[in-house]
Formats: structure tokens, C-alpha cells, sequence
């Protein structure tokens, strides 16, 4: 492998074993990706997808059951601690000790590194300011809101200055002015340098962070580029979304499909989607064949309708 | 498997975050050595005034049953640690979950909690100690051998509850492990000597873990040495680490899924 990457998987497959009663599960599938410094790659998909199994056997965590995965350089079967020591986890659930104070959550971590105690106090002042947590330092992490405790999540796992890090689903579950704080953070870590893997379900937070990304869905890479090669090379530029009263969307939804507006259009439970380049005059067509629809948006495509498009599912149920 | 082996550094880097956690209040040690006194009261000194001495040993009952009781404290102290902390700290608090990203194996991460409760078990046990002295118990200076004796009931039963622990499903699966602790508390010659039982049922208490226990206790507490003593440490030793392994095993592939 070529030192510029730093992780390169081919045919990653994890297979949960049989459990008592419950047979095999495939959650990943044998997908191939790999990885170079500096870059913030994103694995975006929905529930289920395969995005955390993925993560763990990146982390070294989790026995990667079938194909190849190298991280920086190192065979996750053999090197799992000298991995760990180097990479920065942020997992799922925030997993914090509650009891501890800020601080004392920072000073255990790093001591789980084998760093000394005043290299832990010196690297805690930088990562307090860091997470916008000075002011919190001294506090117990129960008195602590949903961001702050995922902006402190993030501080220890900079605590031994990773080369990577990995941060499983980062703003779920978060108000959206702290998700916007978050990704702030993020992005400052990416312009320090910091190789960063994300997982989301969010398509809003792939296209802010990610450089690149795949799109998974049961398990598989359904799509590979950057946010806005996947736009342009599976969607139109823009999108209408027409609602229409419940009695008749179906038949509206269907002689709006028949009439072929755009270039193609998705009949979903709640709203018909006619994608098309010019959405205002696909607006135009609706109204020329004298429907009144109840609201009409035009929008520009995101990756949400490409991972609909793709897999004829919505990232979030 | 992907986590082998464990340092002492790495371990103790778990002992300090549990020790962080736990200075943060007396009340676990305290209210570990409540329940303790309360038998050592009620059936030490209250049913002890009935009983006169016991056939062999020349002190009093309350002083006699004192190092039982004190062998139960380590044994509780231990136990309880890794049972109901560690079972929360997997299911509930999911903590391992960012302990296991770090360079810590699950041999490292069950040592260090295995040490957390000997410890735990080690301060229990010279709180009841002292309760002993105040009381009048404490009969021999040899007492002071007892307390590295209690490392070894606490390593025993912290190892054995960290086994325990991978095999429940929920809390209320703990019950079970009750079914079994009140017994052998009841009748592993914590209130009479083994001499009590017929000869065919001796073996059966013999082999109890916290008869063992009281065996590596009693004796130095009351001033008494037998060969047979070191039978209990191998016994201790063996038990505890066989334990061990049997968790680490087991935790690695919950861990590690
Ligand atoms: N330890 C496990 N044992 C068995 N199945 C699991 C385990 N962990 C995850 N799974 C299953 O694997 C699938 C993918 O899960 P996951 O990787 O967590 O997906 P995502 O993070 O994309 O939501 C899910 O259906 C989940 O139920
Ligand atoms: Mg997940």
C-alpha cells in the first residue's frame, strides 16, 4: 500500500456469529475503500446500515471476519494496541464517566495511554479550550448538556493526539445550534490536520464535513465521491416537491409520473418529488396541466435524494 | 483474539479511575460493613451470651465468630463490586465502550476491576477490623496477618463475581447469585466449627470457597497457626484465577463482538 493511505479495506465483510437461536448476521458485506491523511471521509447510510460495525473493526475493536483492512500500515488482527494508541475514538453513546468532573474524564483517559501525569495536565489546558469547556472544568459531567458532553467526548479523544479519528454518528440526538458548534469544532481539527472518519445518518452533516464518502445501505457501498460528484452523477440540480390534499395523491402522484415532468419522479407517502434541472419550470408544467398542488417547493438535490434514489429508502425512517 | 495480555501500568490506569470514583464517597465501604456488624451484634455478642465458649478455642463466642464475619465483609465487599459496578458499567453506563478504543485489552480492563474490588474488599475489612477492636474482639496481635488474608478472600470472590457477571442477562438475574451467597454465608462455619456436621457432610463445606476463607482468617485472628492453612491459599489463589481467565475469556467476546 502506498504511504499516502492510511487505511485501505477490500472486501471488509463482519459477520456477527450464530447466538443462541439467532443465525448469522452479515452486516458488512465486503466493501473496499481506503483512505488518505488529511482527508475527512464519511461513511453516510441509515439505521442498520453497517456504519458502527465498520468503525469497530477500524478501531481494531471488533475481528474483521473476511477480506483485507490495513490501518496506518498495521494489520488490525496482530497490532490492535499499537493501533489504538494512535487513533482517537469517538464512540456511538458518549460513554463518559458520569461521576468524574470534566477534567478528571480527560486526566483518566489519557492515562489509559500512558501518558504522564503532567503531559495530561498540559494537553488538558489545550483541550478544555478546545471544547469551549474551561468554564465547566470543575463540574461533573451529569450537570453537563447534550453538546457539551459531546464536545468533551471529543476532547478525550484527542487526549493522546491521534492520527486518526473516528467519530461514530457525532451530532445524533443534538439541538441543531449545537450541532452547528460541533461542526465548527470538527472543522477546525480537519484545517489542524486531523484525518477524520465519520459516520452519520445526516445528509446535511456529510455534505458540511466529508470531502468524500460512501453511501451504505444494508450493509454495502451503494456510492463512492465527494458530496457533490454524488449529486451531480445520480440526481438533477434541483427538486419540486408538490403536496397535494391525501384523498387524491396517489392519482395526482401517478399523472404527474405519466406526464414525465424532469427527470423522473418519486411518488413518496407525504409529497411527490419531480426532479428536474430547472425546477420552476417543471413548477410550471404542474400548473399547466391545471393541478393545484397544496404547497410547491423548489430545492436544490441533496444527498438524501441520492441515497433515495440509489436505494428506494429514506436515510432516516 | 485481538486483546491479549495485560501490564501493570495499563491495569493500573483502570484502578485509578475506579479509585477516583470511589473516594468520591465513604458510603459504599460504610454500607459495606453495616450488615456485617449488625450479625456480629444480633448473633455475636446477642446469641453469644446463650452459647458460652465453643468446644476447642478459648475465647469468647463473639470473638470467635468475629474473623467469620470478617471473612463474609471482604467476601460481600469483593463480590458486589464486580457483580452489580461492573454489570452496570456494561449494560448501563456502556464505559468499556470507550475504554476498549484505547490501548487497555479486556485482560487489563478485567485485572483492573478485579484489583478496584480487592481493594474495595481490603478497606471493608479493616473498618470491621476496627469495629472488632472497639468491641473487645480482637484477641491476638496476630489479627495483623489476617489483613493481607482478606486480599486473598476479596481476589477470590472479586474474580469469581466478575465470571458471575458475563452469565447475567439483567439484574434481577442476581437473585440467583443470592440463592448461593446466603447459604454459604449461613453454613460455611461462619457461626460453628466444621465439627458440627457429621463426618459425610464435611467435605461439602470444605469445598465452599468461603470456608476457605475463614480457614486463612480464623486461625491468625485468634492466635492459632496450622499447616492446613496454606491448603486455603493455594485453594484461594486457584480458584480466583481460574476465575479470571474464565472472565477475561468471556468479556473479550462481549467486548469485542
Ligand atoms: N454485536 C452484534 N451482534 C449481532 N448483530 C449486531 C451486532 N452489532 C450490530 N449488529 C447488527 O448489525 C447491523 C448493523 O449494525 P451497525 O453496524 O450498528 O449499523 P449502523 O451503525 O449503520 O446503524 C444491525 O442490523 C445490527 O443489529
Ligand atoms: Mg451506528
Amino acid at each position: 500500500m502506498s504511504d499516502r493511505l492510511l487505511v485501505e479495506a477490500r472486501g471488509l465483510t463482519k459477520t456477527y456469529p450464530a447466538r443462541n437461536g439467532t443465525p448469522p448476521f452479515h452486516a458488512v458485506k465486503g466493501i473496499d475503500f481506503e483512505l488518505a491523511r488529511g482527508e475527512a471521509f464519511g461513511f453516510l447510510g441509515p439505521n442498520g446500515a453497517g456504519k458502527s460495525s465498520t468503525m469497530r473493526m477500524l478501531a481494531a475493536i471488533s475481528p474483521v471476519s473476511s477480506g483485507s483492512l490495513s490501518v496506518l500500515g498495521l494489520d488490525p488482527a496482530g497490532d490492535g494496541p499499537e493501533i489504538r494508541a494512535r487513533i482517537g475514538v469517538v464512540p456511538q453513546d458518549d460513554c463518559l464517566d458520569r461521576e468524574l468532573t470534566v477534567r478528571e474524564n480527560l486526566y483518566v483517559y489519557g492515562r489509559y495511554f500512558g501518558l504522564k501525569k503532567q503531559m495530561i495536565n498540559e494537553r488538558i489546558v489545550g483541550l478544555l479550550a478546545f471544547a469551549q469547556l474551561e468554564e465547566k472544568a470543575d463540574a461533573q459531567v451529569e450537570m453537563l448538556s447534550g453538546g457539551m458532553r459531546r464536545r468533551l467526548t471529543i476532547a478525550r479523544s484527542l487526549i493522546n493526539e491521534p492520527e486518526i479519528l473516528l467519530l461514530d454518528e457525532p451530532t445524533t440526538g443534538l439541538d441543531p445550534q449545537a450541532r452547528h458548534v460541533l461542526w465548527e469544532r470538527l472543522y477546525r481539527l480537519k484545517h489542524d490536520g486531523v484525518t477524520l472518519i465519520i459516520t452519520t445518518h445526516y445528509m446535511d452533516e456529510a455534505e458540511q464535513l466529508c470531502d468524500r464518502l460512501v453511501v451504505m445501505d444494508g450493509g454495502k457501498i451503494v456510492a463512492v465521491g465527494s458530496p457533490r460528484e454524488l449529486i451531480e452523477t445520480n440526481i438533477t440540480r434541483e427538486v419540486l416537491e408538490l403536496r397535494f390534499p391525501v384523498n387524491a395523491h396517489a392519482q395526482i402522484g401517478e399523472r404527474i409520473r405519466d406526464a414525465a415532468l424532469g427527470e423522473r419522479t418519486e411518488v413518496l407517502p407525504d409529497r411527490v418529488a419531480v426532479y428536474a434541472d430547472d425546477g420552476e419550470e417543471a413548477l410550471a408544467q404542474v400548473h399547466a396541466m391545471s393541478l393545484e398542488p397544496i404547497t410547491a417547493l423548489v430545492r436544490r438535490a441533496t444527498l438524501e435524494d441520492v441515497f433515495l434514489k440509489l436505494t428506494g429508502r429514506s436515510l432516516i425512517d | 483474539m485481538i486483546a491479549t495480555g495485560w501490564t501493570l501500568r495499563r491495569t493500573g490506569s483502570l484502578v485509578e479511575r475506579n479509585a477516583l470514583i470511589y473516594r468520591r464517597s465513604l458510603t459504599p465501604v460504610l454500607s459495606s460493613i453495616v450488615e456485617p456488624v449488625l450479625y456480629l451484634l444480633s448473633i455475636g455478642i446477642g446469641v453469644g451470651a446463650l452459647v458460652g465458649k465453643v468446644a476447642g478455642v478459648d475465647v469468647r463466642y463473639a470473638a470467635y465468630v468475629a474473623p467469620g464475619i470478617l471473612a463474609t465483609t471482604a467476601m460481600n465487599a469483593a463480590f458486589n463490586q464486580t457483580c452489580f459496578a461492573v454489570f452496570t458499567r456494561m449494560k448501563t453506563d456502556h464505559s468499556y465502550d470507550a475504554i476498549v478504543p484505547t490501548p487497555l485489552s479486556v485482560a487489563d480492563i478485567a485485572l483492573g476491576e478485579v484489583l478496584s474490588a480487592v481493594i474495595s474488599g481490603l478497606f471493608a475489612s479493616i473498618g470491621f477490623v476496627l469495629v472488632m477492636l472497639v468491641l473487645g474482639l480482637v484477641v491476638s496481635p496476630d489479627i495483623l496477618l489476617a489483613i493481607p488474608g482478606t486480599l486473598l478472600v476479596g481476589y477470590a470472590f472479586a474474580a469469581g463475581g466478575l465470571a458471575v457477571t458475563t452469565y447475567m442477562r439483567d439484574f434481577s438475574d442476581f437473585q440467583f447469585t443470592q440463592l448461593v451467597m446466603l447459604p454459604m454465608f449461613l453454613f460455611a462455619t461462619t457461626f460453628y466449627p466444621l465439627t458440627v456436621y457429621p463426618h459425610w457432610l464435611r467435605p461439602l463445606i470444605e469445598i465452599l470457597p468461603l470456608y476457605q476463607c475463614i480457614e486463612i482468617l480464623r486461625e491468625p485472628a485468634l492466635g492459632i497457626f496450622h499447616w492446613d492453612i496454606l491448603v486455603a491459599v493455594i485453594y484461594l489463589a486457584v480458584f480466583g484465577s481460574l476465575a479470571l481467565a474464565l472472565a477475561t475469556r468471556r468479556l473479550s467476546r462481549q467486548l469485542l463482538a
